[in-house]
């Protein structure tokens, strides 16, 4: 049973991570349309330019399709931004350890993932375009394909770390807690850099950022799923898109930097929590321009058809030979062949 | 209609092509390169006229563009701008006498900037864009 107080710091921590997730996230998407600019060898729009957008996005016209079923087609947005704030309250945010971190682990953080992205499915095909239908049939194609290698990361760090005796291997805390290259040996690490390629591969592909940005496609779909919608039904997507940036970015360094910067030098209670968060900033920010901007102004789209075979079987088999190191990284000291 | 500041600082582009021969086409595409850059301004172009803010028109409207130009224009969410690129969407151009021609943009939808030239330069239609700003500082104020 909840107590009363502590449901009213889990509704409270609810709205400050709420306000968190969406200005942070609206701000990473500045950065990463600026440092784009500046790798084009362009000015850029200014950092605050997401919010510049998105205050325009809601004074604009929200225009509903005749064809469209009206109750799903406005639903799915404000469900898509709901859903990718919830997981946050999951994740461990510099040293604060998340709201909800008692109630849910790993697993709950990889099924709530899909919800946004099945709920772009459902507003587009709500829209009642063909070509919001053909983008969400490929944004079902790209889950479907990015799903696997994601659940190899998850379950190779996981049973890693329950061999090598830590408790609930699955929850974040302990993740965070024990990073997987302190518990791993040589071996361990080459397999968990292997997992770190799958993770930073995967991110842009739940983002739907290039190269896997197929069922947005602007130029072959003029813009996909997201085709009818407009002023305020567009913003919530754009708010989604930026909190999903930070989710995603804040998983990564959950599993695989997790460190603090409070943890390595000793700092006074105060500085140490405002400084944890700056350096969980930079690491989100360092994760995002290595797997979202530097990857989308270096490559072009790929193929919907060759989305799922970069993932099922090049990332697949990328993602189990790091599973088969980890393993043999566990199971070799133990049989006494490594000393 | 109130808009606020963030409106000018934000102008989302949809290019229409009503009949054109391809060279305003060029011209508009050179005018989004890295060396102008408009999307410092907050300028870029988006896939669907549900997004746009501004509609870009390259062309005399031909017959059978007229209903899907109006179809676009409308599909369009408030407040919009319309810009006529070319001196063929002003006047009708070179294809003035033409029998495929429905007549030049304006007798079609309301324009709200022209940018003349054959076709124009990008500095031409990067002017007609800031010109389009005034407009709709314009309309703020009326709003106020």
């Amino acid at each position: 049973m909840i107590a009363s107080w502590e449901l009213a710091m889990i509704v409270f921590s609810a709205v400050i991570v709420t306000i968190y997730g969406i200005v942070v996230g609206l701000f990473l998407l500045g950065v990463d349309r600026k440092l784009a600019a500046h790798m084009q060898a362009r000015v850029g729009p200014p950092i605050r330019q997401p919010f510049i957008d998105l205050r325009k996005l809601l004074i604009k016209e929200n225009v509903v399709p005749d064809n469209a079923i009206a109750w799903i087609f406005n639903l799915a947005p404000v469900v898509a931004l709901a859903s990718s704030i919830v997981i946050l309250l999951y994740l461990p945010i510099g040293s604060i350890y998340p709201p909800l971190g008692a109630y849910g682990d790993l697993i709950l953080v990889m099924y709530l993932l899909t919800i946004p992205a099945l709920c772009m499915v459902a507003g587009g095909f709500a829209s009642g375009s063909p070509y919001a239908s053909v983008g969400a049939q490929r944004e079902m194609v790209t889950m479907i394909a990015y799903e696997f290698p994601l659940a190899i990361v998850v379950v190779a760090v996981a049973w890693r770390l329950a061999a090598a005796g830590i408790q609930d291997p699955f929850t974040l805390g302990s993740i965070a807690a024990h990073p997987i290259w302190s518990v791993a040996g040589p071996l361990g690490i080459v397999g968990g850099l292997l997992l770190l390629l799958v993770m930073a591969v995967v991110t842009p592909a739940e983002l739907s950022r290039i190269p896997f940005d197929t069922q947005e496609a602007e130029t072959e779909l003029a813009g996909g799923l997201l085709v009818e919608y407009s002023g305020k039904n567009l913003a919530m997507f754009y708010l989604s898109q930026g909190v999903k940036t930070l989710v995603m970015a804040a998983i990564a360094v959950a599993v695989f930097i997790p460190w603090n910067l409070s943890s390595i030098v000793t700092l006074p209670e105060g500085v140490a929590l405002v400084a944890d968060l700056l350096f969980f900033l930079g690491k989100v920010i360092l994760v995002m321009f290595l797997s979202v901007s530097l990857v989308r102004v270096a490559m072009a789209r790929f193929q919907i058809n060759r989305v799922v075979s970069v993932f099922w079987i090049y990332l697949g088999l990328i993602g189990l030979v790091g599973l088969l190191l980890l393993m043999a990284d566990a199971a070799l000291p133990a049989a006494g062949v490594l000393a | 209609m109130k808009l606020t500041r963030s409106f000018n600082r934000s102008l989302w582009a949809f290019h229409f092509n009503s009949g054109s021969c391809n060279g305003c086409e060029i011209e508009i595409v050179a005018a989004i390169t890295p060396r102008y850059d408009p999307e410092r301004f907050g300028i870029k172009l988006v896939g669907t006229p549900r997004h746009a803010d501004v509609l870009v028109i390259t062309g005399p409207v031909v017959k059978k563009m007229k209903d899907r130009l109006l179809r676009v224009y409308a599909q369009m969410p408030e407040p919009k701008v319309v810009m006529c690129v070319g001196t063929c969407g002003i006047s009708g151009g070179v294809f003035y006498d033409s029998y495929n021609l429905e007549g030049p943009v304006d007798e079609v939808i309301p324009v709200d900037v022209y940018v003349p030239g054959c076709p124009p330069r990008p500095e031409a239609i990067i002017h007609g864009v800031v010109k389009a700003l005034e407009k709709l500082e314009r309309i703020q104020g009326g709003g106020r």
